[in-house]
């Protein structure tokens, strides 16, 4: 019951959120929950697979950002009129969302495909170590490719068009970004409250006796660890339209520490705890930063609390306040 | 290519290989008694190395300066085992994983209040900054030889402190009996604070030896945790022998790896494209080994007893 309350006030607050900007005459503040939404996106995607799959992936930044490159590649071409690839067939670029985005989530989803198979033959420490490797393979890739900006990032010149709404606005940039939030949110909450979920907290807690009971475990690990990708990598794709830019700091191990720390602040295993995560780390982030240009001198202690004191996260707490 | 060139980056390999061991062998010892998967490490590399330049650049004495980095580097670990590290062994890997990383934050942006962003310099000891003729034709930086010479040293001591002495004696105990080592009346916290503390010292250890050689500056311990991550997962975590020989192989992979590739390439593309095939594949190879020897060895090549 608690659970239903907080989820309808997680969405409803973020649904309220521009009138913060309106009162505080701020328009930056849509983009700040903008980037709340987007990250949030991207920690529900991780809390699948970090919190009913048990799998501890520290490489998730991986999906964000070939996510972010795939939409923010195929911009640049369209831009410039130029082809992706000439051979064996012509690809051209696109400025469509409706196609970037899918193929943004495809990528990633084929991604994580080709990549479960070899990091699951791996468990606990050794699969946080491999899917870790994986990403920094890829953040060297990209920043070996000077064609789309190396080092320095790709910059956009326009967000994606999308038919019947303008992009360019914030706002409706917003409520579209929330509006993929909300889907991919009932999506993994269906999902785990299928069979799917139920092997997976099977295995998590008792993996041989899943196992003999027939059920394939890696097949399905696999198949949430996929879905888990294309996720993170739409997540990728809307924050390159945000930020007009594609940088491979997306892929870096920093990133795929945030996100684990989202999950955890807000409450693994949860689904609707990373989103209060994803809120409390970027307005964290923000106040601090307003107070003084060190703030990660005192994020960092608190992590360190969180992680010392907190088992359940944020969720956790809220929970344990209102059914008292 | 010249066979003397060859064996130039063999060495230069090899001293790369030493410095991830350092810093590789700390970890495994804490991964593999403690169970504690600590992200923080790099951080007290970065402390040494900050303190060494510090303290070298006021006494004008490079020893003095390894004392200092090595000495804040092992109480800046104990301090943290003590404080926050301690708390975290029976918990689980993520809980870990979120607290240390909260460490390196922390660690990064103190290092930024106290020393500002730039990078310190430091320079090589006098003593070391000329070159020994290898061999006829082969000149090679003294400091070079230095590095691999204490590594050496290191990695014998360590054998002998985890093999041979009664101190190593309890450590492995300790490892796979805790309850039954603490029973018989030794105080097992104390310990994990001395391992914890030892591993912290050989990080600065590597780091103050890797200053006069790379820029000394904030990031500087994330770029080396990543590769020693990777050398003890191809060696087996929470083994010594594994952090040696994943270390030398990491270290000589990539070395030769950014030598030799842009050759091989250069025979059959044109200059242009095939620096940049080169360059990304060689930044990647060691990625790629690793990720050879998890499917080949899950565990890796020597994985320890009961890990």
């Amino acid at each position: 019951m608690t659970r239903s309350l907080l989820i309808a006030a997680a969405f409803g607050l973020l649904a309220l959120s521009p009138l913060a900007a309106w009162l505080f005459d701020d328009p930056f503040l849509v983009t700040l929950f903008t980037r709340v939404v987007i990250l949030a996106l991207a920690a529900v995607a991780l809390d699948l697979v970090l919190g009913y799959g048990g799998l501890v992936s520290l490489g998730h930044a991986a999906f964000l950002g070939i996510g972010a490159y795939t939409a923010g590649i195929l911009a640049s071409h369209a831009f410039d009129g130029s082809a992706f690839m000439s051979w064996p067939f012509e690809i051209g670029g696109s400025a469509q969302a409706l196609v970037t985005w899918p193929l943004a989530m495809l990528t990633g989803g084929l991604l994580a495909a080709v990549l479960a198979p070899i990091c699951l033959r791996t468990a606990g420490v050794h699969f946080i170590m491999i899917t870790l490797a994986f990403a920094q393979m890829l953040y060297y890739f990209f920043i070996s490719l000077p064609r789309y900006g190396g080092e320095d990032g790709l910059v956009l010149f326009a967000r994606a068009e999308f038919p019947g709404l303008d992009l360019g606005d914030d706002v409706t940039f917003f409520y579209l970004c929330l509006v993929l939030l909300g889907g991919y949110f009932l999506l993994a909450r269906r999902l785990v409250a299928a069979r799917l979920g139920m092997v997976l907290r099977g295995a998590k807690q008792n993996p041989g006796r899943m196992a003999a009971l027939g059920f394939p475990l890696r097949r399905y690990q696999l198949a949430v660890y996929a879905i888990s990708g294309a996720g993170t990598a739409l997540a990728g794709a809307l924050q390159a339209e945000l930020d007009l830019f594609v940088s491979p700091t997306l892929l870096s191990w920093h990133q795929s520490g945030e996100l684990v720390v989202i999950v955890l602040l807000g409450g693994m295993g949860t689904l609707i705890g990373p989103v209060f995560g994803a809120a409390a780390l970027v307005l964290l982030e923000e106040v601090l930063g307003r107070f003084t240009e060190h703030w990660m001198f005192v994020l960092g202690p608190i992590l360190v609390l969180v992680a010392l004191f907190s088992r359940r996260g944020l969720l956790g707490w809220l929970e344990a306040r209102l059914s008292r | 290519m010249p066979a003397l060139l060859f064996v130039e980056q063999v060495l230069n390999g090899l001293q790369f290989g030493v410095m991830l061991f350092l810093m590789a062998a700390g970890l495994t010892l804490v991964f593999g008694i403690m169970r504690l998967i600590n992200l923080a490490h790099g951080s007290f590399y970065m402390v040494g190395a900050c303190l060494c330049a510090l303290a070298a650049g006021a006494s004008g004495s490079f020893l003095l300066g390894l004392l200092a980095g090595l000495a804040g580097a092992a109480l800046v670990g104990a301090a943290v085992e003590f404080l926050v590290i301690r708390r975290l062994y029976d918990r689980d890997h993520l809980d870990q994983v979120l607290a240390t990383f909260g460490l390196i934050l922390f660690f990064n942006e103190l290092v930024k209040i106290l020393f500002g962003p730039r990078p310190l310099l430091l320079d090589p000891p006098a003593l070391l900054s000329g070159a020994v003729e290898l061999l006829p034709g082969l000149p090679y930086p003294a400091y070079r030889l230095a590095i691999i010479g204490v590594g050496i040293a290191v990695a014998l001591g360590l054998y002998l402190l985890i093999r041979h002495s009664r101190l190593g004696m309890i450590i492995r105990a300790g490892a796979t009996h805790r309850e039954i080592v603490a029973a018989l009346g030794v105080n097992i916290r104390l310990v994990y604070t001395l391992v914890f503390g030892l591993g912290a010292l050989l990080a600065g250890l590597a780091g103050a030896m890797i200053g006069p050689l790379l820029s000394v500056q904030i990031g500087m311990g994330e770029e080396i945790l990543i590769l020693t991550f990777v050398v003890i997962v191809i060696g087996g975590i929470g083994s010594i022998k594994g952090a040696l020989v994943g270390a030398l192989l990491v270290g000589v992979t990539d070395t030769l790896a950014r030598v030799l590739l842009p050759l091989v390439f250069g025979a059959f593309l044109e200059p242009s494209a095939a620096a940049g095939v080169a360059a990304s594949l060689a930044s990647m190879m060691i990625y790629i080994v690793m990720a050879l020897v998890l499917v080949w060895r899950p565990h890796g090549l020597f994985p320890a007893e009961g890990a």
